[in-house]
């Protein structure tokens, strides 16, 4: 996938629609080794779309360029799945290995990174909690040496304490395994503390691109959702 | 010919039912797939017309439906439950319009007789075509069914691999068609599904139990209802929803114990 590129990804004038609507109107931005970025705006502005784009699920207009060798792996939205299902964790886990080519071996140290124990894999999907199954798509996503990881509101569902964990985790993850990360959220205080840049969509097709402290001022969030946020930085970041 | 000779085919055919429907079980497609089923009908009856091989008809048929439903899927906004809802029953509308009384009741419920060495050998081949598919497209089923985006991330083409299982689905069906008929394939497919689901923790167990219990119910009924006096056909098929209350049972006995 991709080409030679300085960034790992560079999006330039893309655009999307749905029949007559308007999505995605002219976002540029780019993404370098490393980088952090977050996705944020109010709900129906696109962030999944995309996500979705970015993927190549859904035709656009413009340009999407991904640097020679990405691998992406992603984590979806909270995933609408059959309680009695009758797939274990590991026969997810295992499918992807074999989809991959990339050696069983790696399942161990997948889980390892989620800190989700090989004992809770071994259950039907539907029993693990929101949390596993974030922490299981999570492991999913990094079998396979991804260069990237891009995580759709991966708290979704997911109480607040462990909503905290998931995003130290992904952090972790992401700096163990040297990833470039693409995050959707509406945690504005988390993505101030682990962002390294924020890209902004309105919910009428505008967008702003900077670092944590130029976009999530309460001017420019005010802009975007159309609505005062009462986003306030703080100390401990 | 002996019963061992002609027994290749129908357990053939109840292998790749039974892991066929795991998976249109698992993709939601339970309903669906006997809808699918039906569109058989005016192939078998143009088939007839024109004095031709039914089951062949029936193929041809069955590969117009599945195209037909893949391409709305992917390239309309049509809802498919809404496009098999209407095209499907139309098709059976039109195809008992087309057809005779006794060949009606025929394709509609089959009619296990003797079959001919090359259809035997095509059907084996169809048998062992699907079986092979399933085995190989497992895993990229599994993940494409948690969701397709993972799956477009890992790798996999999502709209090719659901015309694959498209295809192969109507393959399945065409190989009931001869003993089974048209409303009852389905049956064949989704119901050891089922019950296997009620019975496996994990997707390897859910194949082999969902390929043995369609193999078990097409055994007995091939055999127990000549003896019985009932088509082989609706026989396999009242088999095979014994075993689904059974494995009811089973699971209920299984919970009870388990908590006390």
């Amino acid at each position: 996938m991709g080409c030679v590129l300085s960034n790992v990804l560079e999006v330039e004038r893309l655009s999307v629609r749905f029949g007559r609507r308007t999505i995605l109107r002219d976002l540029s931005f780019t993404a370098a080794a490393g980088d952090a970025l977050a996705i944020i705006g109010p709900n129906g502005s696109g962030k999944t779309v995309l996500f979705k784009a970015l993927i190549g699920a859904i035709p656009y207009d413009g340009v999407i360029r991904w640097a020679e060798g990405t691998r992406i792996g992603y984590v979806p939205q909270k995933l609408d799945i059959e309680r009695d299902l009758p797939l274990t964790g590991m026969d997810f886990l295992h499918a992807k290995t074999d989809v991959t080519g990339c050696a069983r071996q790696e399942i161990g140290r997948a889980l390892e990174l989620v800190a989700l124990p090989s004992m809770v894999v071994t259950q039907a999907l539907g029993a693990l909690s929101g949390g596993q199954f974030q922490r299981l798509l999570l492991a999913f996503a990094l079998l396979g040496n991804p260069t990237v990881l891009l995580c759709d509101e991966p708290t979704a569902g997911v109480d607040e304490p462990g909503e905290e964990s998931l995003y130290a985790m992904i952090r972790r993850v992401q700096q163990t395994a040297h990833l470039t990360v693409l995050l959707i959220s509406h945690e504005l205080n988390l993505v101030y503390r682990y962002a390294t840049a924020v890209l902004c969509l309105g919910r009428y097709g505008g967008s702003c691109y900077g670092p944590p402290l130029e976009i999530l001022t309460p001017e420019r969030l005010q802009e975007m959702y159309g609505t005062a946020m009462g986003f306030h930085v703080h100390d401990h970041a | 010919m002996t019963m061992l000779s002609v027994l290749p085919l129908p357990i053939a055919m109840a292998a790749a039912a039974g892991l066929m429907g795991c998976f249109a079980l698992m993709r939601r497609m339970a309903l669906a797939s006997d809808a699918l089923a039906h569109v058989a009908l005016p192939g078998i009856a143009l088939a007839l017309a024109l004095r031709l091989n039914p089951v062949l008809g029936g193929l041809a048929a069955l590969l117009c439906g599945t195209l037909l439903v893949w391409a709305l899927e992917h390239r309309t906004h049509v809802p498919t439950e809404a496009v098999i809802g209407v095209v499907f029953s139309a098709a059976l509308a039109i195809g008992s319009m087309l057809t005779s009384g006794e060949e009606l009741i025929e394709a509609l419920f089959g009619e296990p007789g003797s079959v001919g060495v090359l259809e035997n050998l095509l059907g084996l081949a169809a048998a062992v075509l699907v079986m092979s598919f399933v085995w190989r497209a497992k895993s990229r089923l599994v993940i494409a069914l948690i969701s397709p985006d993972m799956a477009r991330t890992a790798g996999v083409n999502v709209e090719r691999l659901d015309l694959h299982f498209l295809l192969a689905f109507a393959l399945t069906v065409a190989l009931g068609l001869r003993f089974l008929g048209v409303l009852l394939m389905g049956s064949l497919i989704i119901i050891p599904a089922v019950t296997a689901r009620q019975l496996a923790r994990g997707l390897n167990g859910m194949l082999v139990i969902a390929a043995a219990l369609a193999i078990a119910a097409t055994l007995i009924g091939l055999y127990a209802g000549p003896a019985l006096h009932v088509a082989a056909g609706p026989a396999t098929i009242a088999v095979a929803a014994m075993f689904f209350f059974l494995s009811l049972l089973a699971s209920r006995l299984h919970a009870h114990f388990r908590l006390s």
